[in-house]
């Protein structure tokens, strides 16, 4: 489970950062990584955000609430946020909730065009 | 006398546990029915669908049912014959005033947060199927029903 930071890295260059989440994503530690993750983005202004979810063992609707919540913020700053890399049990939740219509779902390959 | 349940299946194996609404839980909910699930040999993608929707249940019984309190959530898992599961998750909070509409998909009490406000459409999207039940100030009852393939 996502408890510390040990468990969201960072990469950033220039305006562009990577968050490279890992773990299980459930109610339970959603507001702990929207806090941390938050804070990261309100400091370093990043313009074009990724989430990179390849290590997310496991996340139920309170992910949703995550992804959604990251993506209003970097709209309202002016950004752009995509998701990159869930597993297939994460884009079946992502998909069945339709967010996928509405945010990018990229893979590797597709990274650097994000 | 065997328990029978939803799918008129005979029971072959159950487990009960009961534990407060505490978020931290949450894993340990999912995790313990999925490990008693296990025995089954459900594919990898069968289990992740259980894990997310009895994660979903108990999110909804610490967060609603018991939202400015702690109460017993007991969960009671049977596995029956047939490689069919039967998962009841229950508390014994609030209740749900309108089941109908707290069963539409983005439906929040929590408007000012970030609840998505999909975790029956998880339930109903994950399992074969999904039965609620609640009364005002008594509590709510889900259950999910699974079958796992052949």
């Amino acid at each position: 489970m996502i408890r510390s930071s040990k468990h969201i890295s960072y990469e950033l260059k220039d305006d562009f950062m990577v968050i490279h989440i890992g773990g299980e994503i459930d109610h339970h530690n959603a507001v702990a990584v929207r806090t941390e993750i938050d804070e990261e983005i309100v400091v370093k202004r990043p313009t074009r955000v990724l989430l990179e979810l390849s290590g997310v063992d496991f996340m139920d609707s309170s992910g949703l609430g995550l992804i959604m919540g990251r993506y209003a913020l970097m709209k309202r700053l002016g950004g752009t946020l995509a998701v990159l890399d869930p597993s297939p049990a994460v884009l079946k939740i992502i998909t069945l909730a339709g967010m996928d219509r509405m945010i990018s779902v990229l893979r590797t390959k597709q990274k650097n065009n994000a | 006398m065997k328990t029978r349940v939803d799918f008129h299946a005979e029971v072959e194996n159950e487990m009960r546990i009961s534990l407060p609404s505490l978020s931290v839980n949450e894993g340990m909910a999912r995790s313990a029915v999925a490990a008693f699930c296990a025995q089954l040999n459900p594919t990898a993608v069968e289990l992740a669908d259980i894990k997310c929707a009895v994660s979903e249940a108990v999110t909804n019984s610490i967060v609603h049912g018991y939202r400015d309190t702690v109460g017993e959530i007991t969960i009671h898992v049977m596995l029956c014959e047939g490689r069919m599961i039967q998962i009841e998750i229950r508390d014994k909070g609030c209740g749900i005033e309108d089941v109908k509409r707290a069963r539409e998909p983005l439906f929040t009490t929590d408007a000012q947060g970030e609840r998505s406000g999909m975790g029956f459409t998880v339930m109903e999207s994950f399992c074969d199927g999904v039965r609620v039940s609640s009364r005002i100030g008594k509590g709510t009852s889900v259950t999910l029903l699974k079958r796992l393939h052949k």
